[in-house]
């Protein structure tokens, strides 16, 4: 039987995808954190210095995307056909909110996206603020971020997604865990809490930055 | 004490079904749920009404009859316990009780509050057992099994084939039964012979019969009346990628 | 009609080896053509399935449960035994057998008891190698615990679950043959009739359970493994369904039905609480150990039991049997309970109860000890009474547990009828007048893995396959009485439940068939059962139709055979003027209260013919010899 097709199978593949993209995660955030030490347009510059790499790493989050949102999408809707006759009551005792919204935490996040690249990567969507050069002839990615992020509306998007992304990633970290069959007894406890307190250290570095600049503390002199 | 009851009514799969109320009066705090029930069903047959069909048979927790959704949750969330163990002094006068049956595609509904699981049957028919021969087996203490094994393997071995698990699952999944047959037999040395294989046709037997995938709820853990952990889960999904590269 | 046993000539340990070679085979390519008829999937009907499909026999198997999973044999908590004297503490094949003939008071088979104790072994190497997870000691050996009725080590155990491993053990095997195919599985699924062609057993009626349709299967062979009858007690240890019907509606087509007065009585079940009670659970006999019997001195003394003065105690099993103690056998205590309740001294919202107290024990090793030991039964006492046993004493009551009768079958597991073979608890065979602690298990199995295999074969190889069919007008018959008895018992619409005159019918044989019978309490049940019967036929309420699923029509079905079948227990009983083993007549005694055996005028199985549902059972006598033991007295001295 092919390992596509089955349930653990899958399951496995939307860990690992889910894993790699979590990886691209952490690595992201801490791209964008040098914001604040005044190096995001160094790092742009030199991250866009070496087009192989920056080709290669998007076509394998494509790759990953498709595979992880394909599975995704098709896993829910054989679980929602599983049970046809809602329950008049339930109660869940164990499940949470964020488990069980994983769907939609997942759809948002990739409309959240689609926004995202068309506003910082593709700059089509505020052409006005994303195009500057600074002072270094480098694209000025630190006045796009500031300059973006005091529209309350941008932001207010943004942490919108970020809310969306650390539900996503509260119930997921710790189910890769248990996917890739790392848990015990003991573990399991310990693993869903590091994963949650994961989750919310990405939730609050990625939202640190709109929330910083909406309250002024980091502007853009320009 | 007097309780309000809500029961799912359905004469058959094909047939609509809908929440019946019904009083329960004079229940004594010793009664077991089940017990409360017959008392229920006697005043039907005394007024010439049907009865509430539902299924049990041993009453003591060991055989997996019994399935009742109560209020929300099956086997009505006492801790490791079944239906039929469970008793009315958990219950206060004057409550509410929703009572209904698993609910999953692949439990079709018979009547009442009675469902057809023979799909869980179906999935250890698919491989879960050895295949060993009646006679010539070596002596019992050829196979030397460590105290340790042993236990882990009886600990995922009582798991009693009720389905609560595909009934609290919100995916309507059978992952925690067959993680539990799977985490039996894969811990002992009889069993690892065929646990490649096992492993993987107990998994698609689960899909085809119309179970959910697992995704990490925890949820049948809670509902288990055997204390079956999702750590077999976890051990099923380790069997599986230890079939996969092999 | 003297009947005859078929024990296999020549000494008894070389009875079955010889026996076997004697026996005729099937040719292997003719196995497929000849169906066999499988009715239960305990451990006896499961472990035959899936050994006679394995040979490549086309079984067909049913049970009453929606999964064969689920058999009765999954409640069975203490331990099965085998004689591997792997602990090296002089177990032998030899003394397996001596220990369950004399357990059964001398009125088993020697033959079929020492073939049960050679194949013991078999049975612990075929489960091991199923992956039954018996418990293992630290060096990864099979651990061993002592039981009831033996000086040795011989008892395996899964936990406290050894019923329900070994069934998923025989449940799993059979899985296999369901999907190789040689075995079809028909769950829900109620045997209501046997049917008899030309005087051999060639098929059954049952009715769906689910859609109410009634129909007919026809088989070369039938094997009933259908389990025990005590629930004709109303109240007892068994699962709500079990029932005496596939039995006795095979004992009503000629089957005879062996010794059914040999009813067990477990003296540690967790009392009644009042009328709504529908089944009573047992707790490990092991509680004795630590634990003290006693009720007040006063009669009626309601005041909570810290309240009553140590001197204002009644141990009475310290008083009566110093020797035993709290230790004293199954019945002897059991009967000691009932005595103390029916003074008026019972314990507990009932009074049918006594107190099973830890008090001593707890001050004497402290509580963790007790808990270590016991911690799995103090918490089922917990959830089923509320109470904490730590606490204060637990209250515990004799019930209703196992049926060493059963139908009458020869070595061979046939009944009196050819191709009706009857396995396991089923039948009467192996344990006398009184079943030793985990012996039914390994009795099942033997029956199933490897007695039946080999006998079966010698009848079918006598025999073409096939030769009746379901058109055979005994089947049209057969289903035409099943379904006017279905149709009779909707149609009295009377005014009271099923339930109620089962509850009647136990309170009967409760009292007048239990733990202490007399000639007189017999009669009175032989004349009460009928009157009862009476009045169900005409003022039953069976609500609900007959082509759907519908428990009370089944429950009313059952209820009726057994309505039937507790005069033939009673008629047994009161037949049987000795005491023996399960089997206590008060006449019978010795100065201690013992059990008092005749084996001058009863050392025999009586087996009954059924003669009309009015008429009185016609008694056949097997004279039981005794060619290796001496008879000896049963002493707890
Ligand atoms: C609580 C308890 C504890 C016990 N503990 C021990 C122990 O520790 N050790 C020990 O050795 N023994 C023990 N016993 C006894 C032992 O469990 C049983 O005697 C034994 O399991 C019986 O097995 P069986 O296969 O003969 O019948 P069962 O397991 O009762 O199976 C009967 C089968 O017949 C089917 N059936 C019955 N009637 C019909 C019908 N009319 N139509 C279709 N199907 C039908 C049922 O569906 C079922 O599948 C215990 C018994 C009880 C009740
Ligand atoms: C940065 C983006 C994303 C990250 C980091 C991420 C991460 C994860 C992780 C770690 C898991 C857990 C895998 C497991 O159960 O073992 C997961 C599951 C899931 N993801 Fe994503 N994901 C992302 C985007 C998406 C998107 C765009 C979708 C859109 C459909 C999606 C849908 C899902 C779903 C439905 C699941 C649950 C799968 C199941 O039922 O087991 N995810 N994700
Ligand atoms: C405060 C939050 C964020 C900021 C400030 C931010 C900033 C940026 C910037 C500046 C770029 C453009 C890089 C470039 O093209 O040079 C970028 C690209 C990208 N961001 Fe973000 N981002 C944020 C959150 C996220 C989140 C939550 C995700 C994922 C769910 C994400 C996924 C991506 C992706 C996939 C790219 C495209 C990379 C590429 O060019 O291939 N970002 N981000
Ligand atoms: S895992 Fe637990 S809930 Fe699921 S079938 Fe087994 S015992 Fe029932
Ligand atoms: S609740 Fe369901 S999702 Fe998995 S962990 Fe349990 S089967
Ligand atoms: S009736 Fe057997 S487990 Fe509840």
């Amino acid at each position: 039987m092919g390992f596509l097709s089955s349930t653990v199978g899958r399951k496995i593949l939307m860990a690992i995808t889910g894993f790699l993209l979590l990886t691209f995660l952490c690595i992201h955030l801490l791209g964008n954190s040098f914001i604040y030490l005044g190096w995001i347009n160094a790092y742009g510059e030199r991250l866009h210095s070496m087009p192989p790499v920056v080709w290669a790493a998007r076509i394998g989050m494509v790759i990953l995307l498709a595979v992880h949102i394909f599975f995704g999408i098709k896993l829910t809707l054989e679980n929602n056909a599983a049970r046809p006759q809602a329950y008049a009551v339930k109660k869940n005792v164990r499940a949470t909110f964020a488990g069980r919204t994983m769907i939609w935490t997942g759809l948002l996040i990739a409309a959240f996206l689609i926004y995202h690249l068309l506003h910082f990567t593709l700059r089509m969507t505020n052409p006005e603020i994303s195009s500057g050069i600074d002072a270094m002839g480098r694209l000025d990615v630190f006045k796009m971020i500031v300059l973006s992020f005091k529209n309350i509306l941008i932001s207010g998007a943004y942490i919108a997604a970020l809310i969306a992304v650390g539900l996503h990633i509260f119930h997921g970290i710790q189910s890769v865990v248990q996917t890739i069959g790392l848990n015990s007894d003991k573990t399991l406890p310990c693993v869903e809490s590091t994963g949650r307190g994961i989750a919310f250290i990405l939730f609050l570095g990625y939202a640190s930055i709109p929330l910083v600049i909406i309250f002024g503390l980091l502007n853009f002199k320009g | 004490m007097d309780l309000k009851l809500y029961v799912w009514r359905q004469k058959g799969p094909d047939s609509p079904g809908k929440l019946e109320q019904f009083t329960a009066k004079n229940i004594s705090p010793d009664m077991s749920f089940l017990e409360m029930l017959d008392e229920v069903n006697e005043e039907l047959v005394k007024e010439g009404k049907e009865t509430i069909a539902f299924d049990h048979d041993c009453r003591e927790g060991i055989c997996g009859t019994c399935s009742q959704v109560i209020n929300g949750i099956p086997h009505g969330g006492q801790d490791k316990t079944t239906v039929c163990q469970l008793h009315m002094r958990k219950f206060k006068d004057g409550d509410s009780i929703y009572i209904e049956p698993w609910r999953a595609k692949a439990f079709p509904l018979v009547k009442d509050l009675i469902v057809d699981r023979s799909a869980l049957d179906r999935i250890i028919q698919a491989g879960g057992y050895v295949s060993n021969h009646t006679g010539g087996s070596p002596d019992g203490n050829a196979i030397l099994i460590p105290k340790p094994d042993a236990e882990v393997s009886m600990d995922a071995a009582e798991c009693i084939g009720c389905g609560g698990c595909v009934a609290a699952c919100p995916n309507g999944s059978a992952m925690l039964f067959t993680a539990a047959k799977v985490t039996q037999l894969a811990m002992l040395p009889q069993g690892k012979v065929e646990a490649a294989q096992r492993v993987c046709v107990m998994t698609e037997q689960m899909l085809k019969e119309g179970f959910g995938n697992c995704s990490n709820h925890y949820e049948c853990q809670d509902a288990c009346p055997k204390g079956i952990k999702v750590s077999f889960i976890a051990k099923l999904n380790r069997e599986f990628i230890k079939a996969s590269v092999k | 009609m003297i009947l005859d046993g078929k024990c296999p000539s020549g000494p008894l340990a070389e009875k079955w080896d010889k026996h076997r070679q004697d026996m005729k085979l099937v040719n292997p390519n003719n196995k497929r053509k000849y169906k066999i008829i499988v009715v239960g999937t305990g451990l006896a009907g499961a472990s035959a399935a899936a050994t006679l499909g394995e040979l490549g026999y086309n079984v067909e198997a049913f049970c009453y449960q929606d999964s064969a999973r689920r058999a009765h044999s999954i409640a069975a908590q203490g331990g099965i035994n085998a004689a591997k004297n792997y602990p090296n503490d002089s177990d032998s094949i030899y003394r397996l057998f001596y220990d369950t003939i004399k357990g059964g008071d001398f009125r088993a088979r020697e033959a079929n008891v020492y073939r049960l104790a050679q194949v013991s072994n078999n049975i612990i190497d075929q489960c091991v190698a199923q992956g039954v997870p018996f418990a293992r000691d630290y060096a990864g050996y099979l651990d061993n615990r002592s039981f009831g009725g033996a000086q040795v080590s011989r008892t395996f155990y899964a936990r406290g679950q050894t019923g329900q491993q070994l069934l998923l053990g025989a449940y799993a095997t059979f899985s296999r043959q369901v999907k190789a195919g040689t075995v079809k599985l028909h769950s829900r699924t109620e045997m209501l009739d046997l049917v008899v062609v030309d005087g051999e057993a060639k098929g059954i009626t049952v009715r769906d359970m689910v859609t109410g349709k009634i129909s007919s299967y026809a088989a070369d062979a039938v094997c009933l493994c259908t389990g025990g009858y005590v629930n004709v007690y109303f109240l007892s240890t068994n699962a709500q369904g079990c029932s005496v019907t596939a039995n006795y509606r095979a004992y009503k087509k000629g089957a005879f039905f062996a010794n059914p007065c040999y009813t067990q009585i477990h003296p540690t079940c967790i009392p009644v609480t009042g009328e709504h009670q529908s089944k009573l659970t047992l707790m490990s006999e092991s509680l004795r150990n630590d634990g003290r019997v006693w009720v007040p001195k006063k009669k009626g003394d309601k005041r909570p039991p810290h309240e009553i003065p140590e001197d204002e105690r009644d141990y009475y099993l310290e008083r009566k049997y110093p020797s035993y103690g709290n230790l004293a056998p199954r019945d002897i205590s059991s009967r000691a309970a009932k005595e103390a309740c029916d003074d008026g001294r019972g314990v507990g919202p009932s009074g049918f109860g006594v107190y099973l107290d830890f008090a001593d024990s707890i001050k004497r090793l402290g509580e963790n000890t007790i808990r270590e030991r016991y911690g799995n039964l103090f918490e089922m006492y917990e959830r089923i009474t509320d109470e904490n046993g730590y606490k204060q004493p637990m209250r515990i009551y004799p019930a209703l547990h196992y049926a060493m009768g059963g139908l009458w079958v020869d070595y061979n597991l046939s009944s009196n009828i050819p191709g009706l073979y009857v396995l396991g608890e089923a039948n009467f065979s192996d344990h006398g007048a009184n079943r030793l602690g985990a012996s039914a298990l390994m009795q099942g199995l033997a029956d199933g893995y490897f007695v039946i295999p080999y006998t079966i074969a010698d009848y079918l190889a006598k025999s073409k396959p096939g030769i009746v069919k379901v058109d055979h007008p005994e089947f049209k018959k057969s289903q035409e009485d099943v379904s006017a008895l279905t149709t009779k018992l909707l149609s009295i619409n009377g005014k009271r439940s099923p339930k109620e005159f089962w509850r009647d019918l136990g309170k009967i044989m409760w009292e007048n068939v239990g733990m202490a019978r007399s000639e007189q309490s017999l009669k009175k049940a032989i004349q009460l059962i009928p009157e009862l019967r009476e009045e169900f036929w005409k003022n039953v309420k069976v609500v609900g139709s007959g082509d759907t699923l519908n428990q009370e029509l089944e429950k009313a079905g059952r209820i009726a055979d057994f309505l039937e079948f507790g005069e033939l227990l009673a008629r047994d009983a009161l037949d049987r003027n000795e005491s023996c083993g399960g089997h206590f007549r008060v006449e019978y005694q010795t100065g201690e209260g013992e059990a008092k055996r005749n084996d001058k005028d009863y050392c025999y199985v009586a087996a009954w013919q059924f003669k009309g549902t009015d008429k009185e059972p016609e008694l056949h006598k097997e004279p039981l010899t005794f060619e290796t033991l001496q008879l000896a007295e049963r002493s707890y001295k």
